[in-house]
């Protein structure tokens, strides 16, 4: 657990857009990620979760800043190397039906993937067929086209080919997210079984706390292209210590009537300002409840408050 | 269909493409200022029912009733039936990008309604229109009148589209998922407007969603559909606190909670909705943990207590 499998140093990425403005979808983020941990990672729309996850398994480079993995650099690796790499590091989208070839079979979209990492023909032919079987398809799947399938299929296929070349890291973006209620459970079982089972380290992006809650023992908050907070699991949900965590988890409405009708709900003002235009200070002050003038000017520190619990804020919560 | 505040009573709906049967005589009723969830998963029916009550269906065959105020919103000519679209029922739909017309004001777009259904001068239409705007918390209404869609975040845009739904005080709303594609913070105050306006117009609603925790706290009732039938109806405490039929529970369990443990699996309902349109018998029969001989034939909705039935044989 403690030997560091990906690590961010210092990571952003920029978009220049038209008129010299820069869209910082990733602003400065610190994050290691241990040998089989799974860290869930959340926020809303335009917090920059998904733009960290593609950094880290290489379909983006960083503007600033570093990935390390293994404790190396990925910037200027070589081509071996990043043959290497890429078998090692792979990603599960949220639309399965957009992430798969509709003109091509289950097995053989596997079988592409596999060529292209430089397997061998036939070594691609029975891996495909051995990770439908783990991703709970049957062999039989490998001649079924993508339309022919349910979305819960089609996304344990796309998991499968992700799981094909053996990887150490996945980053999961919304992975259930396009699906049922009653396929998204059968889907994080089975993401589970396969961590567990393999030793897969894994970045779990979900917008949905209780998602993220039931597949992570870490879990940390992004707001606006930096970590806010991170934390284990219970003391993230039980002790929330940065205003936007807690208004996020007062937002989740829960499938409780009685519940729903007492609790009081922190309602935040307003949304997330554009990416483009990032407040200075603290970047969550313009819709603070907490938020006093210091914050409209001085961005907060990165500081542990409890065990294994960081927070960037200038007024915590009660610890 | 007038008498106690009755406001639509469906009766054997069926909506059918070709042969498949998207909805299956479905019936329920709804009262003066109650709001009803309908609950299912993709496929189910839900928004089909909808988009059948204000007749936007192309290509499907519609079949039973649907009588409202008076009038069978099925049967009524296509004339009078413009005239309740828009203005004695309005709709919400999910995604507030393709509601609204890209290149026209959004101001303009809320007047267009007011003119059309209530003959409003466009001096009149603009003043209701900042009205609106204010009641449903765009923030310096006078401004936002010229502003195009695209100069909007996603849920300002849901707030416009709320505006319109509402411009002509109908007396039924019709929201479809109207917070699935927005962020949680701005799912509570979407949710928390559109209870407080449907408290204080008096103002019926139905609520479609996939997500039994916005009915939880929005709803008085529910409908949970599978595979274009209605499987079980309740009031709202009633579902949550004591489900009948096995696919509400299988539902509410495979619901992932913040206090559910780590360690534990997910409980799952098997299988997936595939087909099950076409099956004889109970739909959910495939995937039943219960599914026995009887399941075979179509259960009826049966009653397990005051307003609360489910369609299931085994269910006690």
């Amino acid at each position: 657990m403690s030997e560091a499998i990906v690590e961010a140093i210092g990571l952003a990425l920029h978009y220049k857009l038209p008129g010299n403005r820069l869209l910082r979808a990733v602003d400065g983020v610190d994050l290691t990620i241990g040998r089989g941990a799974t860290l869930g990672l959340v926020g809303e729309s335009g917090s920059g979760k998904s733009t960290l996850g593609r950094t880290l398994v290489g379909l983006q480079s960083p503007s600033e800043g570093e990935v390390r993995f293994e404790g190396e650099p990925v910037a200027g690796a070589r081509r071996a190397k990043l043959v290497r790499l890429r078998r090692q590091r792979q990603i599960v989208f949220q639309d399965p039906s957009g992430a798969l070839n509709p003109r091509m079979t289950l097995g053989d979209t596997i079988v592409e993937h596999l060529r292209v990492q430089g397997f061998s023909r036939v070594a691609a032919r029975e891996r495909a067929g051995e990770v439908l079987t783990l991703a709970g398809l049957s062999r039989a799947f490998s001649g079924r086209y993508p339309h022919e399938v349910s979305g819960g299929q089609r996304q344990r296929a796309v998991i499968a080919r992700a799981i094909s070349t053996d990887p150490a890291f996945i980053v999961a973006d919304e992975p259930v997210s396009a699906l049922d209620v009653s396929t998204r459970a059968q889907i994080m079982n089975l993401m589970r079984e396969l961590q567990r089972r393999s030793g897969l380290a894994m970045l779990f992006i979900s917008h949905d706390l209780s998602i993220v809650a039931h597949m992570c023992r870490e879990v940390a908050v992004m707001y606006l292209g930096q970590l806010v907070e991170r934390a284990p699991r219970d003391s993230l949900f039980r002790t929330p210590l940065h205003p936007y965590t807690a208004a996020l988890l007062s937002a989740i409405p829960a499938p409780d009537p009685v519940l729903e009708r007492t609790r009081t709900r922190i309602v935040l003002k307003g949304e997330t300002p554009d990416p483009s235009a990032i407040p200075p200070g603290c970047r969550f002050h313009t819709r603070c409840l907490r938020a006093t003038e210091v914050c409209t000017r001085v961005t907060p520190e990165t500081r542990m408050l409890l065990p294994g619990h960081t927070v960037a804020c200038h007024h915590p919560l009660e610890a | 269909m007038s008498g106690s505040g009755r406001l639509l009573a469906v009766e054997d709906l069926t909506v059918a493409f070709g042969p498949t049967k998207a909805v299956d005589r479905i019936s329920f009723t709804l009262d003066a200022g109650e709001t009803l969830g309908l609950v299912g998963e993709s496929g189910c029916g839900k928004s089909t029912t909808a988009m059948a009550l204000i007749r936007l269906l192309q290509g499907a065959e519609t079949g039973g009733h649907a009588w409202f105020e008076g009038v069978d919103l099925v049967a009524v000519a296509e004339e009078r039936m413009r005239e309740i679209r828009g203005g004695a029922i309005g709709m919400i739909f999910q995604d507030p990008a393709t509601a609204l017309h890209p290149m026209i004001r959004v101001g303009d777009q809320v007047a267009e309604t007011l003119r059309t259904h209530r003959r409003l001068g466009a001096k009149a239409a603009r003043a209701r229109t900042i009205e609106l705007f204010r009641q449903v918390g765009v923030a310096a209404p006078e401004e936002r009148l010229s502003v195009y869609p695209h100069e909007m975040s996603g849920g300002m845009c849901q707030r416009v589209i709320i505006a319109m739904a509402i411009a002509c005080s109908p007396r039924l709303l019709l929201a479809d998922e109207p917070t699935t594609a927005l962020d949680v913070t701005v799912q509570a105050q979407i949710l928390e407007l559109l209870h407080s306006i449907a408290r204080d117009g008096a103002m019926s609603m139905i609520l479609i969603t996939h997500d039994l925790g916005v009915v939880a706290g929005v709803t008085n009732r529910v409908a949970v559909m599978y595979a274009g039938v209605i499987v079980e109806t309740a009031p709202t405490d009633r579902l949550f606190a004591d489900p009948k039929h096995p696919y509400t529970q299988g539902l509410l369990r495979s619901i992932p909670r913040l206090d559910s443990g780590w360690d534990e699996d997910m409980p799952t309902i098997a299988g997936a909705v595939h087909d099950a349109h076409a099956l004889p018998g109970c739909r959910f029969a495939p995937r039943c943990p219960l599914a026995a001989e009887v399941c075979r034939e179509a259960p009826p909705l049966r009653s397990f207590g005051a307003d609360h039935q489910a369609a299931c044989w085994r269910a006690s």
